[in-house]
């Protein structure tokens, strides 16, 4: 397997807002079929780091290689911005984001949304893009609701369609940001389930999370991220079994 | 320099009238903007059709048809009345409708309907809790309406005030068309006279901005005296 | 013929001949052409000025916001009497080929009421440009669209759905500043009726169908609109 190149790296990420250092120096590398999570307080810099891995937001410092291409970086007046931006639109393409609020489209219904970007970025024939959203509707449990728009869906509904469109573009790793977190507590099984499914068909993803189940469950990596730094990374048995940080030990402690 | 070919003095007049008929038409809009809005909120039809009748054929004939209209049949209307009594009583009256008056009837008239619907948004914005508190420490209704429901309504309502001056402010050029002497209507004289329309038009249209910036900058003012405990900002 | 009825219904009043009804007749048709020319023009000046003023960069935001502000900051009138007097004292255009299109005083109407409508629409679309839910833009980035896709498949298409309500108020408010088109010496609607108060001296009769006739139009145009919104606005509704 060494010759295929991995899918993302990042090296020594740095990002501040203002005056506050948000992002130490964070590194990651996600092998094919690695499922990596983050967990860590509010404001540890978790989505921070997770929007910068695809220029959602512009880290000061540090590298950026998807699929072996390094993104090239220039000097501006506004700061570092990237060099090339055909080249972020291509490594775009290639991980494929789920948000916290879903951010379906709301003038389009859900088949419309999830066909969008395969047919306008990938340049896929509609046809193709239309069999391959109907699949993918199934997949995910929304067959009956491909032509609603996403105002007419509950929020579980809404993310296991956002996770459908993300499917749609074929990507190499998948980012996922907080994806339950807006969720009302009786609809998060359904998005967490399908999430199971694609990390135990050997997706390659990135999630920040609460849900300390999923973590345990399916990660091969979960970092523990505090203040813009790892404070402890590993296999889920050594971070959130094993914690040896103080600070990690009484994030896990449940709270009465 | 602002000598204007010997216009300027008239033009300022002409501005001074602009001003007094957009200053006493928002009055009498305010005044009638109330009132509508209480008819509409009205728990008896009557005054609630009367309203809404008011509203929807204000709000769909152009500005300037109702004036021509009140303006030309509005003279008629009144020799008929004095007509009648001269008969009828032998009083001679002769009530002359002067372009200020019908200006100011009109645009009040029109914006009344306006200021109504403004109103009666922002009567329902305001919680009942706040009224029903101010019942349960013994105010009288009239008390309720001018501690508690006037203020906080107002803070609902500056904004759309705020709107309606501006489009009023521009609506009281229509006065020229019915020979009112306010600014637009001497800088079209001029421009006509001396065939330079912009020495007196362009001007003309600066004075409006002017009076519209300061007019905005007054509301924001307002605004925030009236939202003093909402959010702090 | 089929008008003998209507004939004989006119032959009671002095006013409302078959000659007077033929004067609004083409009162509507001057309104209607002037209202529906300056609207479609000033949309397709709108659409690019929007995204210009909703630009970050300020030397292309900021004289469009000038534009907007000294249209939407003056009355109608004014800028109606600017572009009429303008053009019909400039020097030597009388000689020109030009002048008999441009004596007619229809050109420099549309004109005006064309960047009139102009700037108003503007200002309603960089609202609903700015109203776009910022997630959706980032969806859209996220999934590798550039700048121009995003616009052209996520933004405009949202704003101009959010736009619709304020834009039928915009429609509605053409047609009823349209009425200052007389004062100019046109032939619209309101001209229709001046001409026939002049002559009659009947200014009921005259200035109420033109206001019946606008109240027609309003409600043809308020009606188009919400059927518009309800077919086009559905997505938003749960």
């Amino acid at each position: 397997m060494a010759d295929t190149p991995i899918p993302l790296e990042v090296r020594n990420i740095k990002k501040r807002f203002g005056e506050t250092d948000v992002l130490k120096g964070l590194s990651l590398q996600a092998r094919k079929g690695d499922v990596i999570t983050f967990i860590g307080a509010s404001g540890s810099g978790k989505s921070t780091f997770l929007r910068c891995m695809n220029l959602l937001e512009q880290p000061d410092e540090g590298d950026l290689i998807v699929h072996g291409e390094e993104i090239r970086f220039k000097q501006t007046r506004r700061g570092r911005e990237p060099q090339d931006n055909k080249q972020v639109v291509r490594m775009r393409a290639k991980l494929s984001m789920v948000f916290q609020s879903f951010n379906l489209w709301s003038h389009m219904t859900l088949l419309e949304n999830i066909v969008e970007a395969p047919i306008h970025v990938l340049g896929k024939s509609r046809k193709e893009a239309t069999e391959h959203a109907h699949s993918l509707l199934e997949r995910v449990g929304l067959t009956a609701r491909a032509n609603a728009y996403p105002a007419q869906m509950s929020g579980g509904q809404q993310q296991r369609g956002a996770i459908a469109r993300a499917l749609a573009m074929d990507p190499e790793v998948m980012l996922f940001d907080e994806p339950t977190s807006a969720l009302d507590p009786e609809l998060v099984g359904d998005v967490l389930k399908v999430m199971r499914d694609l990390a135990n068909e050997g997706r390659t993803m990135v999630v920040v999370t609460h849900e300390m189940g999923f973590a345990r469950d399916v990660s091969s990596q979960v970092i523990y991220l505090h203040e813009g730094l790892i404070e402890e990374s590993g296999s889920p048995e050594q971070v959130l079994v094993n914690p040896v940080s103080p600070r990690l030990k009484q994030f896990l402690t449940p709270k009465y | 320099m602002l000598d204007l070919h010997g216009y300027g003095p008239r033009l300022l007049e002409g501005a001074g009238v602009t001003l007094q008929l957009a200053v006493l038409s928002l009055t009498l809009a305010l005044i009638l903007g109330l009132l509508t809005a209480s008819a509409k909120l009205s728990r008896h039809w009557l005054p609630r059709k009367v309203a809404t009748l008011y509203t929807t054929v204000i709000r769909g004939v152009p500005d300037l048809v109702l004036m021509l209209l009140l303006f030309f049949g509005g003279q008629i209307l009144l020799n008929i009345i004095t007509d009648a009594i001269y008969d009828r009583f032998g009083l001679d009256w002769y009530i002359n409708l002067n372009a200020f008056a019908a200006g100011v009837i009109t645009i009040g008239f029109i914006f009344g309907a306006y200021m109504g619907e403004t109103f009666r948004g922002a009567f329902m914005a305001v919680e009942s809790g706040q009224i029903e508190a101010g019942k349960a420490y013994g105010m009288t209704p009239w008390l309720v309406f001018r501690r508690i429901q006037f203020p906080q309504m107002m803070r609902h309502a500056l904004p759309g005030i705020s709107n309606n001056w501006m489009v009023l402010l521009k609506t009281t050029a229509l006065v020229s068309v019915i020979g009112l002497s306010d600014m637009v209507r001497i800088a079209a004289e001029a421009s006509r006279a001396t065939h330079e329309p912009f020495t007196f038009l362009i001007p003309v249209a600066i004075v409006y901005l002017l009076i519209a910036s300061v007019s905005e900058w007054l509301f924001v003012w307002l605004q925030k005296r009236y939202n003093v405990g909402f959010g702090g900002r | 013929m089929e008008l003998t009825w209507l004939t004989e219904l006119l032959a009671d009043n002095r006013i409302f001949t078959l000659q007077t009804l033929g004067y609004y007749w083409d009162g509507i048709v001057t309104t209607t052409q002037l209202v529906f020319l300056s609207l479609v023009i000033g949309l397709l000046m709108a659409i690019p000025l929007a995204i210009g003023r909703s630009s970050r960069h300020r030397w292309i935001s900021l004289p469009i916001y000038l534009y907007t502000y000294v249209f939407r900051g003056t009355p109608l009138l004014i800028q109606l009497y600017i572009i009429y007097y303008g053009v019909v004292f400039f020097d030597g255009i009388q000689e020109t080929f030009l002048w008999p299109i441009l004596r007619e005083a229809f050109y420099p109407a549309l004109i005006a009421f064309t960047l009139n409508t102009a700037a108003y629409t503007t200002e309603i679309f960089r609202g609903a440009i700015k109203a776009t839910p910022r997630g959706e833009i980032e969806a859209a980035r996220a999934y590798g669209m550039s700048d121009a896709l995003v616009m052209r498949r996520i933004i405009l298409p949202s704003a101009f759905r959010r736009a619709l309500p304020a834009y039928g108020n915009e429609v509605i408010f053409m047609l009823h500043a349209s009425a200052i088109a007389s004062v100019v010496t046109l032939m619209d609607i309101t001209g229709a009726a001046r001409f026939i108060y002049a002559r009659y001296y009947a200014p009921f009769e005259a200035f109420l169908f033109a206001a019946a006739i606008y109240l027609c139009l309003t409600f043809t145009i308020l009606y188009f609109f919400r059927y518009l919104e309800k077919r086009l606005l559905a997505h938003l509704k749960p």
